[in-house]
């Protein structure tokens, strides 16, 4: 399929599609029950190819189910409906639904890091958090894990801290640290997308700091979501926000936009911290 | 409740209070607290003094021979004669019964708290009716191990003997296990699987890893039951005055020679049953510090 007549098609389903370019997930008409609780309700989004999209809203609204849709961790928990679905695009195979019942959630899961609020390392040493992630997907030898691994933790401001004690278990780093490792982890199984469920909300100033420059950094090379309830670091890194409210999406607009000129009534209330 | 202010309430609230740690609080907090101290120390009393005894006793009547040489035909009428057959016949029934019992309980075990999340009513169930089965006291398995045996015509031996002991204490391995991977923090396993683990490399190469003390725990109760357990092998391994060299050999075991020894008419050999208890002591001794050594080596990665 090319790109335009897929485009074509993510216009359609009534789906808002606030850019330009490539978007890579369509959430098309999404809604989960939680027994009968009514949590996610018709969400229809667009979320655009190596950009970083930020969902805000007010606690309780369905920020983090809708992230755990994305890469299918409700199939974790007992007694959730989903209908409607999610596409994920891929340049060789076209449209991947995220529920349907020849998904393959392994795939589909290494295509999408998620990087959860509080940090949770591996029960293993440093090291071998990292290599982890390589080993899931491929075999190296000792050297090319030893870079790899030397990489990945560069990439998020770790190696200086580490390097000395890379066989220590990834336990004793402190949270700021552990947060970072996660990343690390993450990029290490090579995604296309990171979902970020407010990954700088357990970190003190100076590592929440930190993790926010390396998103704004990756989100050259990938697609990025990220939940977040501090509206400063909103309007300095994000691309498009996407606001929610009560399980329903209320818009999606480019950052600038949005924080400048809001169109709903909610969105106005929010901003001026009403909901807070 | 609605309309009073936070002033109000908290003096409402203050109204109520009773003085901390005096008066009755106080006492009871002594009664309670000199209960709890009689318990402790009857517990370690009571223990020190098997302890104490199975020592003291055992070691006087214990010699080397008992550990090399086997019963023979008269070593319960004091014409000499070790235990080697019944330690042997001992550590092959529990070590391997609880090895079989680790493989399966282990996979039960993940299969619950990594496959079966989804259905918290059949996982209820199921650990209900491991509860239950683990209150079954373990006769009522050799009887089942022996009527089987009989309704297929198999003569008593080991391998039975392995097979009865591993299913009595799979219960108690299973829900040890399992107890400790309810711990595992979801969090945890939703990173590993949004890496894009499969769920067999969450169990293998996580929850294993996570829980390793806690399996080793599982591991030391459940053989501490098979070792120290005379019952359930009573009918289904037979005896054997020699040590057991193949698995459709009979074999004797150590609790069952303590039984005989002390029934036996000789005073002597009455006497060598302490000897016996005290190398049943050892040996959970010694297996439990090496799993004490082991489990300490992955303590320290555990995620909490
Ligand atoms: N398994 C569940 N069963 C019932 N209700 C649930 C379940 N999971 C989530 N909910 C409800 O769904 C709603 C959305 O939850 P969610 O965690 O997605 O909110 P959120 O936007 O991430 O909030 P926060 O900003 O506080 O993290 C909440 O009202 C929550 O109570
Ligand atoms: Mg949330």
């Amino acid at each position: 399929m090319d790109t335009q007549a897929m485009d074509a098609k993510m216009g359609a389903g009534g789906s808002a599609k606030p850019f330009e370019g490539e978007g890579i997930i369509r959430v098309d008409n999404l809604n989960l029950y939680a027994g009968k609780t009514h949590i996610l309700k018709n969400v229809n989004i667009e979320i655009p190819k190596n950009k970083l999209t930020v969902i805000l809203g007010p606690s309780g609204c369905g920020k983090t189910t809708l992230l755990k849709c994305m890469n299918r961790l409700t199939d974790l928990t007992p007694d959730i409906k989903v209908s409607g679905n999610i596409y994920i695009r891929d340049q060789h195979t076209g449209e991947l639904p995220v529920f349907g019942a020849k998904t393959d959630i392994v795939a589909l899961r290494r295509k999408m890091g998620l990087l959860s609020q509080r940090p949770f390392p591996l029960p293993m040493n440093i090291y071998n958090n990292i290599a982890y992630g390589l080993k899931l997907r491929g075999k190296y030898t000792r050297a090319e894990l030893n870079d790899l691994v030397e990489y990945y933790l560069r990439q998020v401001n770790l190696w200086e801290e580490v390097k000395d004690r890379l066989r220590s278990p990834a336990v004793r780093l402190s949270i700021g640290q552990q947060q970072r490792l996660c990343l690390a982890r993450g990029l290490a199984v090579n995604p296309d997308i990171i979902l970020a469920d407010e990954p700088t909300s357990a970190l003190d100033p100076v590592s929440s700091e930190a993790i926010e420059k390396q998103f704004a950094a990756l989100s050259k090379d990938f697609t990025l979501v990220m939940v977040t309830h501090v509206l400063r670091q909103a309007r300095r890194i994000a691309d498009y926000v996407i606001f929610m409210y009560l399980g329903e999406v209320i818009e999606m607009r480019p950052a600038q936009e949005f924080f400048e000129d809001p169109r709903e009534e909610q969105t106005k209330k929010y901003l001026s911290g009403a909901f807070n | 409740m609605e309309q009073r202010s936070l002033a109000e309430v908290r003096a409402l609230v203050k109204s109520h209070e009773k003085p901390a740690r005096t008066g009755r609080k106080l006492g009871e907090e002594i009664f309670f607290r000199s209960l709890m101290n009689i318990a402790s120390v009857l517990i370690v009393g009571v223990m020190g003094v098997i302890l104490v005894s199975i020592f003291y006793k055992g070691i006087s009547t214990f010699s080397w021979s008992m550990l090399t040489e086997d019963m023979g035909s008269g070593f319960y009428l004091n014409r000499g004669g070790g235990i080697k057959n019944a330690i042997v016949g001992s550590l092959y029934l529990s070590l391997s019964a609880t090895l079989l019992a680790l493989v399966v309980g282990l996979a039960c075990a993940l299969c619950m708290n990594v496959y079966m999340v989804k259905f918290p009513k059949l996982l209820n169930t199921a650990r209900f009716l491991l509860d239950l089965i683990w209150g079954v006291p373990s006769i009522i398995y050799g009887a089942f191990g022996f009527s089987l045996m009989v309704f297929f015509g198999v003569k008593t031996s080991l391998l039975a003997g392995i097979i009865t002991v591993a299913l009595f204490i799979l219960p108690i391995m299973i829900r040890a296990i399992d107890e400790v991977m309810k711990t595992v923090p979801t969090g945890l396993s939703e990173s590993v699987l949004s890496m894009g683990s499969t769920r067999s490399e969450l169990s293998y190469k996580v929850y294993v890893r996570q829980c390793f003390p806690g399996i080793v725990t599982a591991v030391l109760l459940a053989f501490g039951r098979a070792v120290g357990d005379a019952a359930s092998v009573l009918y289904v391994t037979g005896e054997n005055s020699k040590t057991p060299t193949s698995l459709l050999d009979n074999a004797t075991t150590l609790p069952v020679a303590i039984y005989n020894q002390i029934n036996s008419p000789y005073a002597a050999t009455q006497d060598k049953a302490y000897a016996s208890a005290f190398v049943l002591t050892l040996i959970i001794l010694l297996i439990s510090l090496l799993s004490r050594y082991i489990s300490k080596r992955y303590q320290k990665y555990r995620i909490y």
